[in-house]
């Protein structure tokens, strides 16, 4: 919404000295967002004057004509100017800007040497005025303008402050200078104008021309009237083209621009028909489906079932309330119209438009709602201002069709705003408050609000007013007390020690849009019937590229690691936690689920089934070197077990104790078959880890030997209690074990036969020594472990201990072959 | 001969004589004090305390002294020799305590090499920002309830009161999928939905978490951003509690000088509405107010909606955005730093914001 001060004050009493920041607060106060608000007068600094043109000299041996001009600019010599354009002479008077000005844009004005001529000042176009388009000349004013050396802004018309302020979907009434102007009269207190309360005339036994309504849903109210014979030449006011131009409306046509006046003012859209171009009466409908319209833009449109048309016997003519046809419009030589004031239903209108991408002036306004009782007024001043400048005849029949059903009023109970807002108005402060809204207040508290607010529907909403008008920052601050909370769940805890654990690992973490494009798939080697092909696909996305929502987080963190690879950064860990989308088998629509009460538990389940499952997955990338080369020595690259660790670090943070975790060899896309490690907690797969595929990261123009990792966090099972057992302070006795085993033989594995045949009094065992060698023969490896083992309650003989190993390794050597080297 | 019995004989105990002793104690002291080191105040030793030394080979002597002299004799030699051994350790004592100071010194590193052997990670700042405003809600007594993104559009638009004809609804505000009856969320309001809906009040949540809107992303918008949104419904709750309630938060966030400012607005899932901003001291440009959030009295429609007696209970909502937030809190002055995954922007903040 835009206007300007000055058509503001024609409505409310505003104070003489208001400033810019102070419209701009008050504004804000009530509810209006601003957008700008301009002190014209301030765009132009320094001496903007009248000036009157002495002499001109023009320059010759320049590319394009020059003029030297002496400018009567009311001191007592003339002022010295070169100027670069001919369209004006010696006695005319233009605008001058004097050194030390500054014209909009930040152009600085000084006294300068320019074609070998010195210049003080500038002769101003339009458009380095600020104040149009026009740059074809300098700005030439009308003879008798001002006097030379009189402030030129009032003559340009840079005296006026421009508003624009954003309206809340929920105040149509605002979208007018009657709206605006009401809310000021609240913010000052002062006398305020309503331009619509004036006596119309009311419908006539005969109607100025035959309409039928035949839907009165669409349509409550139809109002018309009639004038012939206007001259078609006449030319729309200068202040009407100037508040037009204020409001951001190009000037038209007087009647076009009437209607879009009152428009503007009153906030009652309107519409001009040529009467000689309408074929038959007039019957309001909704449309029928396929139906075309030209609409004045000159698009042909396809009409819809919801749509709402204005037709005559030769069909739509209109595409009611938010644009008309070609074929009836006021076009140049209309002489008889007929002025159309209705009041149209406003889900109706926003349908239509958004169908129609047709956000059309009269389409806001209508969708925000528009007060019904204004079109016999609309019209009455629309006719008074069309015969004032155009003449023509008035028809003194009215058309009024009226199906408007009575707002209902609101019960309130007059506690009830205290009770919201916590802080106490006394029921007259609240009648009083709804008063001035323009409510009704019966002694019962049946409040009835305005025509114009019906937006007001519930107690509620009259709560907001007496808290808007009494003053939001008068509300106190009080912090209410809350029962106990339970703190963090145990879900969310993980998430945040996991995020630490990797953050303090080395792991950077980012965020990435869960966006992918289904060539991904591919390039990750998944194969046809691997369920993370099966994505949830956005019927809207950003970027046609990439529809679909990702399964996996490696989808999209690779992505983010192939971003900053090619910034220049090398030695890159990077992890994301966040939701992944697995799609349901099931695309059944859920139930429909009402607003009027709570769904039925059976509905919310039903519903709730067809929700994707959206697990918490933590993904880690890793390339370039893990541990840098320094001073110390040689860095060392990540590799594979850079990224099993990672993994472990995560469980380990998410407090699964690792003896529940294990780790198996695996073949899973897009990893490395050979280096690919399954992640398991309590023998269920959790995630992979290792290096991937090279194929995968040739496709992907990743580097080689990238490694990844990629955890269900949601699938890791709840942390249990830990028990803590006793330390014993027995010594304990340590025993290392080499055994040569295959090398398809899985470390884990050996150690897990190891653990198992050592019994209670191992302590623990750790890998320490692998290798192969000649000795050793083809395909076989030592590993080499040292056991530690201990008593709770005495000290472990030689015999016992050796007991324990022998059994540990007679164990490892049943289950997977190994032979104790040595032995 | 002399008698066997009586073999006092003044030469042989010529050690014993007082001023042999003193002259040993004297020459001992002097060789000690002049041992330049631990070695060679070891070398030294056997000369002086050791069997062969003087005051070792005067004690042998006692035993020709006559039993009268013998006790006389003896404390001489014991004082002789504690003084030889007094000397030597004051100087072993002296000497350690070089060594301990030179080895010191000599083991002197450049403590201002790098020890950046395995680089620190860091969190992504709207992580850690949205776990200090959870917690500074944690700690007055709040839950955290989280939701899923992809979420039925009847919790994410109709039961808060945002109706089938509001334009938000559009595709050009909202991403549809091709899952019949659901979007991705707009706002983080559906996790406050699903607790009413699962609980009784009194319900003291905040839910922060990622949200989306079909914005292209620039400097200011992205269509994936983070919010985090508060819901309280309790009987008696009032615009003051929800008053409290943010000053209480602009307070923790942005110190004690902190304060709101509201501005009525609409949204259709609360009544009253309003847009509120924030007072911040330390702002780059100098204090300011700078928009922060829209905040409101819960619709009793939305009450109704998740079965709860909008007679009994009132409450409240409030939402912020994260990114908004930490632009200008921390100074960060283009929405695409956030969103690009760009490791340096993280490791910028570290482990906290």
């Amino acid at each position: 919404m835009k206007t300007s001060l000055s058509w503001l004050r024609d409505y409310v009493e505003l104070p003489a000295s208001l400033t810019a920041a102070e419209l701009d607060q008050t504004l804000t106060d009530l509810g209006m967002e601003v957008e700008s608000v301009v002190d014209q007068a301030a765009t132009v600094l320094g001496d903007l004057v009248v000036g009157k043109v002495l002499e001109i000299e023009e320059l010759t041996g320049f590319k394009k004509p020059i003029r030297f001009c002496r400018v009567d600019v009311g001191r007592s010599d003339p002022q010295e100017i070169v100027c670069g354009a001919t369209n004006f002479a010696v006695g005319d008077l233009v605008v001058v800007i004097l050194p030390g000005g500054e014209l909009p844009g930040g152009f600085k004005i000084g006294a300068r040497k320019t074609y070998g001529r010195n210049s003080h000042g500038m002769i101003c176009s339009v458009r380095e005025l600020g104040i149009g388009d026009d740059h074809a000349g300098i700005l030439v004013l009308p003879p008798d303008a001002a006097a030379p050396g009189t402030d030129a802004r009032p003559v340009v018309g840079l005296d006026d402050v421009l508003v624009e302020v954003e309206i809340t979907p929920d105040r149509g009434y605002e979208m007018s200078l009657r709206g605006m102007a009401r809310e000021l009269s609240y913010a000052y207190e002062s006398a305020y104008t309503d331009p619509a309360l004036l006596d119309a005339p009311g419908r006539t036994a005969e109607p100025p021309y035959p309409v039928q309504v035949d839907d009165t849903v669409g349509c409550d109210r139809f109002a018309a009237r009639v004038v012939r014979g206007i001259d078609p030449d006449a030319q729309s006011p200068a202040w009407m083209k100037k508040r037009l131009a204020a409001a951001g409306i190009r000037a038209i046509s007087l009647p076009v621009d009437i209607t879009n006046y009152l428009m503007v003012e009153l906030g009652q859209p309107m519409h001009v028909f040529d009467l000689g171009r309408l074929r038959g009466g007039l019957v309001v409908r909704r449309a029928t489906p396929g139906e075309k319209l030209t609409t004045l833009d000159g698009v042909a449109r396809v009409l819809d079932a919801e749509d709402m048309v204005i037709c005559d016997e030769t069909g739509p003519i209109s595409l009611a309330a938010v644009m008309g046809g070609e074929t009836s419009e006021w076009q140049p030589g209309t002489v008889d119209v007929l002025l159309e004031a209705a009041h149209w239903d406003a889900v109706m209108v926003g349908r239509t438009a958004r169908r129609h991408r047709l956000f059309s002036e009269a389409a806001k306004r209508w969708e925000r709602g528009v007060d019904p009782q204004l079109p016999l007024v609309a019209l009455r001043r629309a006719v008074e201002i069309l015969t004032e400048y155009a003449g023509g005849e008035v028809d003194e029949r009215v058309l009024d069709i009226d199906h408007l059903v009575p707002q209902a009023p609101i019960q309130l109970d007059p506690g009830l705003p205290s009770r919201r807002i916590g802080l106490a108005y006394s029921e007259d402060e609240v009648a009083g408050l709804l008063a001035k809204v323009g409510c009704r207040v019966a002694g019962t508290w049946e409040v009835t609000p305005p025509s114009w607010r019906p937006d007001l529907l519930a107690p509620a909403d009259l709560v907001e007013e007496v808290a808007r008008l009494g003053g939001y920052n008068d509300i106190p601050s009080v912090l209410p007390l809350a029962p106990g909370g339970g703190g963090l769940t145990a879900t969310q805890r993980r998430r945040r020690s996991v995020g630490r654990a990797l953050a303090e690992n080395g792991y950077v973490e980012v965020l990435s849009y869960p966006f992918v494009a289904p060539s991904v798939h591919d390039a990750f080697g998944l194969a046809t019937d691997d369920l993370r092909r099966s994505a949830v696909r956005l019927t809207n996305p950003l970027s046609e590229e990439e529809p679909q929502l990702r399964t996996s987080l490696l989808a999209t963190l690779l992505g983010t690691l192939r971003r900053n690879l090619g910034r220049g950064l090398r030695d890159l860990a990077l992890y994301e936690m966040g939701e992944v989308f697995l799609p349901q088998a099931v695309d059944t629509p859920p139930p429909v689920l009402g607003v009027d009460r709570r769904p039925s538990d059976e509905d919310w389940t039903a519903a709730n089934a067809l929700v994707p499952h959206q697990p918490w997955h933590v993904a880690a990338v890793l390339t370039g070197e893990f541990d840098p080369a320094g001073w110390w020595g040689e860095g060392r690259a990540a590799m594979w077990g850079d990224a099993v660790e990672a993994a472990r670090t995560a469980l380990s943070a998410a407090g699964v104790p690792s003896g529940q975790v294990s780790v198996r060899a695996a073949d899973h896309a897009p990893w490395h078959p050979g280096r690919c490690a399954a992640i398991l907690v309590d023998e269920q797969i959790i995630g992979y880890a290792g290096e991937l595929h090279p194929g995968v990261l040739s496709a992907l123009e990743l580097p080689k030997r990238v490694c990844a990792v990629e955890l269900d966090l949601d699938a890791v099972p709840p942390r249990e209690v830990v028990e803590a057992g006793r330390l014993t302070t027995y010594p304990p006795a340590l025993i290392d074990v080499a055994l040569v085993v295959p090398s398809d033989v899985p470390a884990a594995e050996v150690e897990r036969a190891l653990v198992a045949g050592a019994g209670s009094l191992l302590e623990s065992v750790r890998l320490f020594d692998v290798y192969a060698s000649e000795q050793l023969g083809e395909g076989m490896r030592s590993l080499a472990y040292k056991l530690t083992f201990r008593a709770p309650d005495r000290t472990l003989t030689v015999e016992e201990a050796v007991a324990a190993r022998d059994a540990a390794v007679a164990a490892a050597a049943s289950s997977t072959g190994a032979v104790l080297r040595g032995a | 001969m002399s008698y066997r019995n009586d073999p006092y004989d003044p030469k042989q105990a010529a050690l014993l004589d007082p001023s042999a002793l003193d002259a040993a104690v004297a020459e001992a002291q002097k060789a000690f004090e002049q041992a330049a080191d631990l070695d060679a105040l070891g070398a030294l030793k056997p000369a002086h305390l050791g069997d062969r030394s003087p005051v070792s080979l005067a004690r042998r002597e006692i035993g020709s002294l006559p039993p009268a002299a013998k006790s006389d004799a003896g404390k001489r030699v014991n004082l002789a020799r504690q003084a030889v051994q007094s000397a030597f350790d004051t100087r072993l004592v002296e000497l350690e305590l070089e060594r301990a100071a030179r080895v010191l010194v000599e083991e002197r590193v450049d403590v201002t090499l790098p020890w950046d052997r395995r680089p620190r990670g860091a969190r992504h700042p709207l992580t850690t920002l949205m776990e200090h405003m959870a917690d500074l809600f944690i700690g007055i007594g709040y839950e955290i309830v989280d939701g899923p993104e992809l979420e039925l559009e009847w919790v994410n638009f109709d039961a808060l009161n945002i109706g089938p004809d509001n334009a938000v609804r559009g595709a050009m505000d909202t991403f549809y999928v091709d899952l019949p009856g659901l979007v991705m969320r707009t706002h983080t309001s559906p996790g406050q939905v699903r607790t009413m809906l699962t609980r009784t009040p009194p319900i003291y949540v905040v839910s922060p978490g990622r949200a989306y809107r079909s914005d292209e992303l620039d400097a200011t918008h992205s269509p994936v951003f983070h919010q985090i949104e508060g819901l309280v419904v309790d009987e008696g709750i009032t615009m003051a509690h929800l008053r409290g309630t943010l000053d209480h938060f602009a307070r923790a966030m942005f110190g004690p000088d902190a304060k709101t400012r509201w501005r009525p607005h609409y949204f259709p899932f609360t009544e009253p509405s309003a847009e509120f901003d924030v007072w911040f001291e330390q702002h780059r440009d100098g204090p300011r107010w700078v928009e922060w959030g829209g905040c409101g009295m819960v619709n009793p429609r939305v009450l109704t909606a998740c079965g709860i007696d909008p007679e009994r209970y009132s409450g409240f909502a409030f939402g912020m955005g994260v990114e908004r937030t930490l632009m200008f809190r921390n100074g960060v002055s283009d929405m695409r730093e956030m969103v690009e995954g760009d490791a340096r922007f993280t490791r910028t903040f570290g482990m906290e914001v």
